[in-house]
């Protein structure tokens, strides 16, 4: 299991990619351009994610020392 | 455009699959742009030339060289990788591929009770999409916006340099930590058990 | 000029919204307030000329704003309605209002609550316009229960001190009781008669209604109950006394000049329904003759300056529900044009005395006021007179002999109306010499420490030069009136007519105030005697509790009610509620055990969720 965050975030990013590729094929299977569409609305949460992702990864790095996403569970109830 | 399909499919499959098998950062981020490279053939192949452009050109061009960037300021070595080997190592794997069998085997079972898809495959050109984002879409453009806004102030704001005051607020610890490490992230985060405090 | 008529009320409202909202220097504040009063004055001077110079048509001018909701055929509007009643009232208020917020602007100029004080008066002179000039009776109770917020807010106004907060929710819920009975009257006569626009409603009564049917009974006697606890009428009457906690100035603006007429405008707004219920409007009369008794009893035995103002108020409402009752329309409508220049200034008189003595209320510890403030001695002595009825000079007796000879001539008075009238006038002027000789007569016993100052002055010689000449006016008064509130016919007249009963009346006055003279100037003796005497302690101790009418309220009400509140604390229903909660607390405790703060065991479960999610909908 990865603890890496970096990996962690890769990891989001395909399974976005992955649900993109399904939208986009659905949307070609009835030729409509609706597939396509939130296509690109998840690329567009994807960018996000990633901007607002790594930032918090380095802000992260510098206050833990680590990118060990186990480290960050000092907030459990 | 049938054989492109299938080859640029199995591509795009075996540059995932090593991608989150990889202990180095680096190499796995080169596997999941090749990987992406090949998920835009996909989509070309599939009629959808627009898509095919916006993933190689935002996708594969912007968010992963985002990636590199990161990874290059943390610096992740050989260490690095060492550390990732010692993750991955024993039975911890078993669990999380035994949920992704049964899920797998539920999607394919679905789509095998769906009808068989023709094959003829329409090419669906980049006004029709055009047309369609700023027609019945357009609320979900401006909802795009918002949510780009959003990213773009908070990327600022957890951006700003970290005051002293602050960083000895959030986390007493962590220059102990960082001393204790020796500057690597890696081993400060191994250090410490999944219990540790 | 007609068409200006909304801006009476919404000047006021605006400069209340402004004053709450805003940061204003306290200069500026007074002259916001006293400007947004002045400039309603102005305006309904205005409108009154061009309203007696070209009377519209019907005699009445209405003007509607906009429509207020629109539901299941109940459309009220925000109209105002202008007829020789609202015209009168509405000039009335508006300028006692603009006299006493001059005068608060000198009297509260030491507190600190000076910007909230006239955001809470200028609101209340808005609610209290709204009232009288609103088209429908949903309007017009929106303004009674905006009269009603602010009176709540300044009796508290003080609020430091919990005593005055207490005395503030008294008044909100005793009132209530009377609001809640005017509610359900409101309910009953949409029911009915399908309306709540006044005329229509009066005109539709009228004809639907046959006289003595019970539901006009019912809807008059609905509301009377809301007049009574606005009015402090019996038996709702407890709440005025203590409503004395607020700032004088507040007392004789809410408390006897304007708010507390309220319930007296109501009926005379709806007098038709009167007409149609013979009984409630004979309860009308009965009630305003108890409480002209009570009140002037409990009057005589008060030691605090302003709870007899307050007795002294009640019991001058009494007179006024009492000729209501009678079907005095116009004397009633006359005596609260006279009662509202006389008692505010009254108040304002004694707002001065207590200021000059820092704040002493008791009487018993003033005195020999007479030399060291002429303006407030002599103001006081005019206003008493005018209160107890001095023949011939003063506005009051014009209008309580008015009242009088109401309740001797008309169909439903009688000789024992007329004597508890009569009776009435003995205590008045027994009460109000008591004040005066006490207060401003015999030995000094306290430093006067501030003089009043010209903003303090002014409005007092105003009201003082209205409270004699407001009296020659009677008969034009009464002529204007005529349209909207005819006289009921005359039946009894020999052996008393108009003449005799109004000698008759200034006869009882002079008695009382011969009587007021030996017990409280010259042998004050034999008041103390008669008070230490066994029967007259007895009866000095219940007449100056308000004839027990708290302690009965305190045992018949609040007691049995806290004693059920405490009993019912862990009923059945209470256990299961606490059953719930203490379920989810459990649940909780379970629940945020799989809150461990790890990323992986998160994603885990999402993974975990998707696989039985997608078996479910697939397989079953």
């Amino acid at each position: 299991m990865r603890r890496n965050l970096i990996f962690i975030l890769m990891s989001v990013e395909i399974m976005l990619n992955g649900a993109g590729i399904a939208f986009v094929a659905a949307g070609s299977r009835w030729g409509q351009p609706d597939g396509q569409i939130m296509f690109l609305f998840i690329l567009a949460m994807a960018a996000s994610e990633v901007s607002i992702g790594l930032a918090l990864a380095l802000r992260f790095y510098h206050q833990h020392g680590t990118l060990d996403a186990d480290a960050s569970s000092n907030m459990r109830g | 455009m049938e054989v492109a399909f299938y080859i640029a499919g199995a591509v795009a499959i075996i540059s995932t699959v090593l991608t989150i098998t990889r202990l180095n950062a680096v190499h796995a981020l080169l596997y999941l742009i090749i990987s992406l490279l090949a998920v835009a053939v996909v989509f070309y192949t599939m009629g959808a030339p627009l898509v095919a452009a916006l993933e190689v050109i935002i996708y594969a061009g912007a968010i992963m060289v985002l990636f590199v960037f990161v990874v290059m300021m943390l610096n992740l070595g050989k260490r690095a990788a060492n550390i990732e080997r010692q993750w991955l190592q024993g039975n911890i794997w078993v669990g999380p591929v035994v949920l992704s069998a049964v899920l797998i085997a539920e999607i394919v079972y679905l789509i095998l009770q769906a009808r068989p898809p023709e094959s003829t495959v329409g090419v669906v050109d980049p006004k029709q999409v055009g047309l369609a984002l700023y027609g019945p879409y357009l609320i979900g453009v401006e909802l795009v916006s918002m949510l780009l806004l959003g990213a773009v102030v908070g990327a600022c704001h957890l951006g700003r340099p970290v005051t002293k005051k602050a960083e000895a607020r959030y986390d007493r610890n962590s220059d102990g930590t960082r001393a204790h490490s020796g500057g690597n992230l890696i081993r400060a985060g191994a250090g410490r058990g999944p219990d540790a405090p | 000029m007609l068409s200006l008529l909304w801006l009476i009320p919404a000047i006021p409202f605006a400069s209340a919204l402004a004053l709450a909202v805003l940061r204003i220097p306290r200069k500026l504040v007074a002259w916001i307030a006293v400007g947004a009063t002045a400039a309603s004055t102005v305006l309904s001077l205005l409108v009154a000329v061009a309203f007696l110079s070209a009377p519209p048509t019907a005699n009445a001018y209405t003007q509607v704003l906009w429509t207020w909701f629109d539901v299941g055929g109940f459309r009220p509007e925000i109209a105002f309605y202008l007829d020789p009643l609202s015209l009168i009232m509405v000039t009335v208020v508006a300028f006692v209002s603009f006299l006493i917020h001059l005068y608060s602007t000198e009297f509260m100029i030491d507190d600190d609550g000076y910007s909230r004080f006239f955001a809470y008066m200028n609101l209340f002179v808005a609610s209290m316009l709204t009232l009288l000039l609103a088209d429908n009776l949903l309007l017009l109770y929106l303004g009674w229960e905006g009269v009603g917020l602010c009176s709540y807010l300044l009796i508290g106004f003080w609020y430091r001190d919990p005593v005055n907060g207490a005395a503030g929710s008294k008044a909100f819920i005793v009132t209530r009781i009377g609001d809640t009975a005017m509610v359900i009257g409101l309910f009953l006569l949409f029911h009915d008669l399908g309306t709540l626009q006044i005329q229509q409603l009066m005109q539709r009564a009228s004809q639907d209604w046959p006289i003595r049917s019970p539901a006009a009974i019912a809807a008059a006697l609905l509301l009377l109950g809301g007049a009574v606890g606005k009015s402090a009428q019996l038996p709702l009457q407890t709440w005025l006394p203590d409503a004395m906690a607020g700032p004088t100035p507040v007392s004789a603006l809410i408390h006897a000049a304007t708010m507390v007429t309220a319930g007296v405008y109501l009926i005379a707004r709806t007098h038709v329904l009167y007409s149609l219920a013979p009984p409630a409007q004979f309860a009308v009369a009965v009630v305003g003759a108890a409480t002209l008794l009570v009140a002037g009893f409990s009057a005589l035995t008060q030691w605090d300056l302003k709870r007899v103002l307050a007795y002294s108020t009640m019991s001058q409402i009494g007179y006024m529900f009492l000729a209501l009752g009678v079907g005095a329309w116009p004397a009633a409508i006359f005596h609260f044009m006279t009662h509202a220049f006389f008692k505010a200034l009254l108040f304002l008189a004694a707002g001065i005395v207590i200021n000059a003595l820092h704040d002493e209320h008791s009487i018993f510890r003033m005195g020999g006021l007479r030399t060291r403030l002429p303006v407030a001695f002599w103001t006081f002595v005019i206003a008493g007179c005018s209160l107890s009825g001095l023949p011939l000079i003063t506005a009051g007796a014009f209008s309580k002999d008015w009242i009088i000879w109401g309740a001797w001539s008309s169909p439903t008075g009688g000789l024992g109306l007329w004597i508890v009238a009569l009776a009435g006038v003995l205590l008045t002027s027994l009460y109000t010499f008591r004040m005066i000789f006490l207060v401003f007569f015999g030995e000094a016993q306290s430093e006067v420490t501030r003089r009043p100052g010209k903003a303090m002055l002014i409005p007092c010689f105003v009201l003082a030069f209205l409270s004699i000449v407001s009296g020659y006016i009677k008969t034009p008064f009464a002529r204007f009136l005529e349209t909207v509130l005819p006289w009921t016919e005359r039946t009894h007249t020999a052996p008393v007519t108009e003449l005799v009963s109004e000698v008759i009346a200034a006869l009882v006055f002079l008695i009382g105030v011969y009587l007021s003279y030996i017990f409280f100037l010259r042998k004050r003796a034999y008041a103390a005697a008669l008070a230490s005497s066994v029967p007259g302690n007895a009866l000095h101790r219940f007449w100056f509790s308000d004839w027990g009418m708290d302690w009965l309220y305190d045992r018949l009400f609040v007691r049995p009610l806290c004693w059920f509140a405490r009993v019912d604390k862990s009923d059945f229903i209470d256990a299961f509620y606490t059953g719930v909660a203490r379920m989810t607390e459990i649940a909780w405790r379970v629940l945020s055990r799989t809150e461990t703060g790890r990323l992986r065991w998160y994603a885990a479960g999402i993974a975990a969720g998707s696989v039985v999610f997608i078996a479910v909908v697939l397989f079953l």
